[in-house]
């Protein structure tokens, strides 16, 4: 983080995809992409499908690769970062609720929302605790969490998603469509974690069609359009 | 920090046809690394090499032994590097048979590496080994069973308890999940996560498997014909590859 306070700062940010199996086609998908978030701020990304916010939280997270410009949390450019730098900062800085869930086919859900705090070497009793509090507070019944959330619906699946992402207090988190399945009293949750986030002081980059969500949560938003390539030729 | 392995511009050929060339990493305490590549791409013959099976023809293969810091692992004396792999290394292979001995119990397969590691008090090495079962979820009431008798599943996990018996610091597998049924690798996935990250082993794991290795690996390595043809952290890797090989073997995999 600088000295202003900013936890996330993305500048100068080009992206675009050679198919080396397709005929070489080159698609570019950002072009001077620039902005930064502050400790404490939530900023949404909008813009019609296809406008590269996806493609931009996946290359703040690290998924894929930034071509050109700086993309800098907590301090470490994520363009130039060794795989263990990379590593170390998702699991104490940069947290991420994904839209989908990747996990090992039969961990109990528990533990695989107590999974990044135990990886953060925290013993199993705790981080089972904080798993489970967390678990409750979204309403996702006691008699699941013994069970691997595989077979979930994606309501339950989006909610374990959440737990884990909001298990640990990461300084910064990106949030893909947080409130999209879940029915209003999960959602009102949902906000509220977010808000308690940005209250201790969370840098937050999101993902949001709920457009009441966006309004209720965020401080700012940024219309990817303005980083199209063609709007840049 | 120092890496627990540096390797450098190792190659190996046999004869005229080649192995693997001028391949170099650096692996980290507590990092897991993945080797990709169809059959034939040299990610057994690195993997050989790296653990000592297989003389390397060029390179180095530097490891940060416990009490000697770091050294070159292709030029120690056959004896020390011995003493190495069954020490601080650890090997699990892809066929449980190759990695026990099949006329001895299950607790004897897991003593046995104790008892070549200097342990000599029987209660104590029995002790350990019912504990190591446990681990790897066999019932310990099974330890004096000899592992024929053991499904392909509960013979992998008693592999893995034999090797890790030791405490080893840099473990390779080979195919580690490779020819077991599908819900028996996630629950060999599982056991192998939980105990890399309990123990704070650093790996190097060998297979053909992408979802294995973006389940396991920190790291990943994609080999071509011998030679690393891209490398990066794992899901970078696999969501954004950028050589044209990486792109053509992602983007093969049949969604289930």
């Amino acid at each position: 983080m600088d000295g202003n306070g900013r936890m996330i700062e993305i500048a100068g940010v080009s992206k675009r995809f050679v198919l080396h199996n397709q005929g070489s086609a080159e698609i570019p998908v950002l072009a001077g992409a620039g902005f930064s978030v502050a400790r404490g701020e939530c900023v949404a990304l909008t813009g019609a499908s296809g406008a590269g916010k996806s493609t931009l939280m996946r290359m703040i997270y690290g998924n894929y690769r930034t071509d050109e410009g700086r993309i800098a949390i907590g301090g470490i450019d994520m363009a130039g970062a060794e795989p263990r730098q990379v590593i170390r900062l998702r699991r104490e800085v940069l947290g991420h609720v994904s839209q989908f869930l990747r996990v090992v086919p039969r961990v109990p859900t528990i533990e695989v929302v107590a999974e990044p705090l135990r990886i953060l070497g925290m013993a199993e009793a705790p981080a089972r605790d904080r798993a489970a509090a967390l678990l409750g507070r979204l309403n996702v019944p006691e008699r699941l969490w013994t069970l691997s959330p595989t077979t979930f619906s994606g309501g339950e699946q989006q909610r374990v998603n959440i737990a884990r992402g909001f298990v640990h207090p990461y300084p910064a988190l990106l949030l893909d469509e947080p409130t999209a399945s879940l029915d209003p009293a999960n959602r009102a949750v949902v906000l509220d974690l977010i808000r308690e986030a940005k209250a201790r002081g969370c840098a937050i980059v999101g993902i949001f069609h709920d457009a009441g969500a966006r309004a209720e949560i965020c401080d700012r938003e940024i219309d990817m359009t303005a980083f199209s390539p063609e709007r840049a030729q | 920090m120092t890496p627990i392995l540096s390797v450098r511009t190792l190659s190996k050929s046999y004869g005229p046809r080649l192995g693997c060339r001028g391949v170099s990493f650096d692996l980290w305490p507590g990092e897991v690394m993945g080797i990709v590549g169809e059959s034939g791409s040299g990610k057994s013959t690195l993997l050989g090499c790296l653990a000592g099976h297989l003389a390397a023809d060029a390179g180095q293969v530097i490891f940060d032994t416990r009490s000697h810091g770091p050294r070159d692992v292709l030029a120690m004396a056959e004896p020390e590097r011995r003493a190495l792999s069954r020490s601080e290394w650890a090997f699990v292979h892809q066929h449980a048979r190759d990695g026990l001995r099949m006329g001895v119990s299950a607790g004897g397969n897991v003593g046995e590496r104790l008892m070549a590691a200097g342990a000599r008090n029987y209660g104590a090495i029995r002790g350990a080994a019912q504990d190591w079962l446990a681990r790897v979820e066999i019932d310990p009431g099974r330890i004096d069973d000899r592992p024929s008798a053991f499904s392909g599943g509960m013979q992998q996990r008693l592999q893995i308890a034999r090797n890790l018996v030791t405490g080893p610091r840099l473990v390779f597998m080979d195919e580690p999940t490779g020819g077991l049924d599908v819900s028996v690798q996630a629950r060999l996935l599982d056991l192998l996560r939980g105990l890399v990250r309990d123990m704070g082993l650093s790996a190097v794991i060998v297979t053909h498997d992408l979802a294995v290795v973006r389940l396991l690996a920190d790291r990943l390595m994609v080999m071509k014909s011998g030679e690393v043809v891209e490398q990066g952290l794992t899901d970078q890797v696999l969501d954004d590859p950028q050589h044209g090989y990486t792109q053509l073997l992602v983007s093969s995999v049949l969604a289930a």
